[in-house]
């Protein structure tokens, strides 16, 4: 089965037909051209592919691209703004929170949704709110640094 | 970010004298931009228009192919390609004398989920649909999956030209071994085990083939740390002249050594596309990703050590037995560095080594970030902390007793330039409090050390051709920009920055002036790539190089138009000027275009070879471990532990590497925190495990690698001992840590609950028994003294 859907993508709304069994992350992939997104795992074990819906932080590659009807949908690609870097992109860049960068649209995601609701998280706030996200060349060290920086500078 | 913080952090007792104007200073990754906005392209990213590419597996351990039958896949719709065995008669490998695998099983399958044929198909439900009309019939064999089967003597071999199912026997003696016992007051020896782990880089495995069938040429972007031995193997196995090959290594998602060799899917993918003449992408899921493995094999190692009343080593003697999986991969280089890097770290006159490697019905292990030498470095630390305790020495004492002066050679002739374990020692423990704390924790709190250290570069690559090590191309032109070409493979390390900025410095330039292109085989120069910690070695002494031979260039131009002799020029950042005067000042760009009105575009290289010193003892096998210089570790490790359930937190990890000069301190922090922690996942509860065969640890669920919910805060210091022969002084800084992490939490956790642990990695499970074995044996202790009484 297929459906007309309608759903914003990144601030842009879009009316798309999508198959029942399509994934979000492989709608956003493949049909929008939106890779910043990654999937690191079979299905709900990394936290690569997460992305806000209507805010909150979801799964991609667990999330029926069809049950975001009306949602809004939010990745990556859309943090930045006229090609600045939003304060957790920067953030991650300056602290080396990302290594070789493939967690990092989902680290980026998972907690640009904990800075929105709570703009100054302590470390084991940041480590809850982290983690089902998984890295494996940080040790999290930079990464606990970088959220800390972005919050301390959204503060200022 | 905070400069001072990273600052603080190091110790610049004998920094490198002419560095510093942009080197020595954190400084984000060139390329992080991308990779936090989502821009970045890794392979899987890279797909439109591409076919589906899918793998069939061999459902058995071990059996030899009776028949496969694929015409009712390649009947179905949309299917429009399929490949078997028989699509390539040629093996592949990473070892020149031990190519013994073929891309697709040809007569035998050898582990369960070895490729037997693949699909290319319009999408990825048809190519599965394919998949399951594929008829295989396999005659089974008895399989094996630890190496004491599999040695057994009436066992099958897996391969007919390896007697006893051993790829390599390794008997290595430097010393008088017997006589350095006899003058021991301690002999210890124990035994053991440490559990096969797999990289689990975070970004599966892909490629992208491409063949134009009108040009005979075929391109690859592959997740390769080494995009030249794919170039090598593409050529080998599809059989085709190396100049019409192309390999491109977009953004890769890590590898710590997963893609140090090429990889069975790199060639299908290749040999599907030449089949359709178009282009085929093959995504690996998460659970082939780990079929594919090459991780660190199941280990064991047997050892014991000779040690006098103060502490001093008179002998080591070891044995290591390998699991390595059905397929030679490295094994013969791992097993030889086992016993390679038993040498290097401490003053040891006599040591002996057996090695063996074996061949098991499991997927093929390989090389893993600290490759070799992890497993004995565990076992070493551990029994030298067991022997301190017995003859009532301190830890730190015992090491400091056995420290090495460089330079030196070592027993089995490895050379030591640089050695700062010394100050590693005494940054760790004072950070610590190691001296007021240790022994006077509460019960179930313990604190634990280790040192540990690891090669800059392998001085010998295993595709030995005579060229340079590295070269690196550097270009100016028109618009004063710098590109700087480089086949190193940055797979999240740094490599890429590190080149930029030893640029940066020679020529005195800005950042922004420079950009760097990267693995590109029509493009960038051959490279040696990523593995055994040799980029910032070797490539950064050739980017070096080639900017001072660039810099050369841009000073006799000046001097030319300032009418003086090239010596007297001096430059300040992007200024030329005569020296002693402040009137004839030239910018970089007036210069640069001075250069080019001589000879237009300028090309220039610079090169690294290996001096045959750093090319490690004569003796067979004797260029493994070999290296230009060696990284040196100490951590101290905390740890609570819940004897109820045997759960281990790490509570804090202290840790000191000498990487002789932070070229990136920023890049050096991150490897350093990245390895100790890889060396905790290992310890903890990192193990794969198979049931006859398949892999029940095929998610990032069941391979339970940290998360960030159990990672400690890691205080990280930077030693600079400044190797003479390293860039700018500089060594590794990205592995050397990673193998004193497993010793130093067994040593914590015997400090903690008493008990001492020989196998990892240390799950509940694990230490719930050895504790149960602990109160069970005091028990009876007291019992027998009860009736002693």
């Amino acid at each position: 089965m297929k459906r007309v859907v309608s759903l914003t993508v990144n601030g842009r709304e879009v009316e798309d037909i999508i198959p029942d069994n399509l994934l979000l992350i492989d709608y956003l992939r493949e049909r929008r051209g939106l890779t910043g997104t990654k999937q690191g795992c079979d299905g709900g074990e990394c936290g690569a592919c997460t992305v806000l819906v209507n805010g909150r932080p979801r799964l991609s590659c667990v999330t029926l691209a069809a049950s975001c009807a009306g949602a809004e949908v939010e990745t990556v690609e859309a943090q930045a703004h006229g090609g600045r870097l939003s304060a957790l992109q920067r953030a991650f860049h300056e602290n080396l929170g990302a290594q070789c960068g493939f967690c990092t649209p989902g680290m980026i995601m998972t907690a640009e949704a904990l800075l929105r609701d709570e703009p100054d998280p302590d470390e084991d706030r940041i480590r809850e709110a982290l983690g089902g996200n998984l890295c494996r060349c940080t040790g999290y060290v930079k990464i606990i640094r970088s959220v800390r920086a972005a919050a301390e500078e959204l503060k200022a | 970010m905070n400069v001072q913080d990273k600052d603080r952090a190091r110790d610049r007792s004998g920094a490198w004298e002419n560095a510093g104007r942009t080197v020595g200073k954190p400084m984000p990754l060139v390329d992080g931009v991308e990779k936090v906005s989502g821009r970045a392209r890794y392979t899987a990213d890279l797909a439109e228009d591409a076919l589906t590419g899918r793998i069939l597996r061999s459902p058995v351990s071990h059996g030899r192919i009776v028949r496969i039958d694929t015409s009712a896949a390649e009947a179905l719709k949309g299917v429009v390609a399929v490949v078997t065995g028989a699509d390539c008669a040629m093996t592949y490998g990473v070892i020149p004398i031990a190519m013994n695998e073929y891309p697709m099983a040809r007569d035998k399958v050898r582990y369960r989920g070895e490729p037997i044929a693949a699909v290319a198909a319009l999408d990825a439900e048809t190519a599965a649909r394919a998949l399951d009309l594929i008829e295989v019939e396999i005659e089974e064999l008895p399989a094996y999956y630890i190496a004491a089967d599999s040695r057994a003597p009436d066992a099958v071999l897996l391969h007919d030209n390896k007697a006893g199912n051993i790829e390599r026997e390794v008997h290595h003696t430097f010393g008088d071994v017997a006589e350095g016992f006899r003058e021991a007051d301690l002999v210890a020896e124990d035994s053991f085990d440490c559990a096969e782990i797999n990289h689990a880089m975070m970004e599966p495995h892909a490629a992208l083939a491409e063949y134009d069938p009108e040009w005979e040429r075929l391109t690859l972007h592959s997740v390769t740390q080494v995009p030249f031995y794919v170039h090598l193997m593409l050529a080998r196995c599809l059989e085709m002249d190396s100049s019409r090959v192309r390999v491109v290594k977009p953004y890769v998602g890590g590898g710590f050594g997963a893609r140090t060799e090429t990889l069975n899917f790199e060639i299908i993918a290749a040999l599907l596309a030449r089949k359709v003449g178009g282009k085929v992408m093959m995504k690996l899921s998460r659970e082939e990703s780990f079929l594919t493995h090459r991780g660190r094999p199941n280990t064991q190692v047997k050892l014991k050590i000779g040690m006098t009343r103060d502490g001093r080593i008179t002998a080591t003697e070891c044995e290591a037995v390998m699991s390595g999986g059905a397929y030679a991969g490295y094994g013969i280089v791992t097993i030889l560095y086992a016993g390679a890097l038993l040498h290097g770290l401490y003053d040891i006159p006599n040591i002996k080594y057996d090695g063996y490697r074996v061949y098991t019905n499991s997927p093929p292990c390989g090389a893993m970030r600290g490759h070799g030498t992890v497993d004995v470095r565990h076992a070493f630390e551990s029994l030298l902390d067991r022997m301190a305790r017995q003859l009532g020495l301190d830890p730190f004492a015992v090491r400091r007793a056995n420290l090495l002066e460089a330079p030196l050679f070592t027993a089995n002739g490895l050379m030591v330039n640089s050695y700062g374990l010394p100050e590693c020692l005494d940054k760790v423990e004072k950070a610590s409090g190691w001296a007021e704390r240790k022994g006077k924790l509460p019960k179930g709190r313990g604190l634990g050390m280790a040192c540990s250290h690891y090669v800059s570069g392998a001085a010998k690559p295993v595709h030995w051709t005579g060229e340079p090590h590295a070269v690196v191309a550097m270009k100016l032109d028109f618009d004063g920009s710098v590109t700087v070409l480089t086949g190193a493979s940055d797979i999240g390390q740094g490599s890429t920055t590190i080149v930029a900025l030893a640029a940066a410095e020679v020529l005195g330039i800005e950042m922004g002036r420079i950009r760097v292109v990267t693995n590109d085989s029509v493009i960038t120069p051959k490279d040696n790539g990523s593995y055994s910690s040799r980029v910032t070695f070797m490539v950064g002494n050739a980017a070096i190089e080639a900017a001072k031979a660039m810099r050369a260039k841009l000073v006799a131009a000046a001097a030319k138009k300032l009418e003086v002799a090239p010596e007297e020029i001096e430059c300040e950042g992007e200024t030329f000027f005569v020296a002693g005067s402040s009137q004839s000042v030239l910018p970089f760009h007036d210069v640069a275009i001075a250069a080019l009105a001589e000879e237009g575009t300028i090309n220039v290289k610079g090169t690294f070879s290996t001096p045959i010193e750093a090319q490690g003892g004569k003796h067979r096998g004797g260029a493994v471990g070999s290296t230009m210089g060696f990284s040196y570790g100490a951590q101290v490790v905390e740890v609570s532990v819940d004897e109820d359930t045997g759960q281990i937190a790490v509570e804090k990890v202290w840790v000191a590497l000498d990487c002789g000069y932070a070229i990136n301190p920023l890049a050096v922090e991150g490897q350093i925190e990245g390895s100790v922690w890889m060396g905790m996942g290992q310890g903890l509860s990192e193990e794969t495990h198979y049931i006859k065969g398949l892999p029940a640890h095929g998610n990032l669920t069941d391979y339970r690698f940290p998360t960030i919910a159990e990672s400690p805060p890691i205080d990280v210091q930077i030693v600079e001992s400044i190797d003479p022969l390293g860039p700018f002084g500089a060594k590794e800084a990205g592995e050397g840590a990673l193998s004193g992490f497993p010793p130093a939490l067994v040593n914590a956790v015997a400090d903690a609950v008493g008990v001492d642990m020989n196998a990892l990695p240390l799950t509940p499970d694990r230490l719930i028994e050895a504790l149960t074995k602990l109160r069970r044996a005091n028990k009876n202790r007291r019992a027998e003294t009860r009736e002693a009484v």
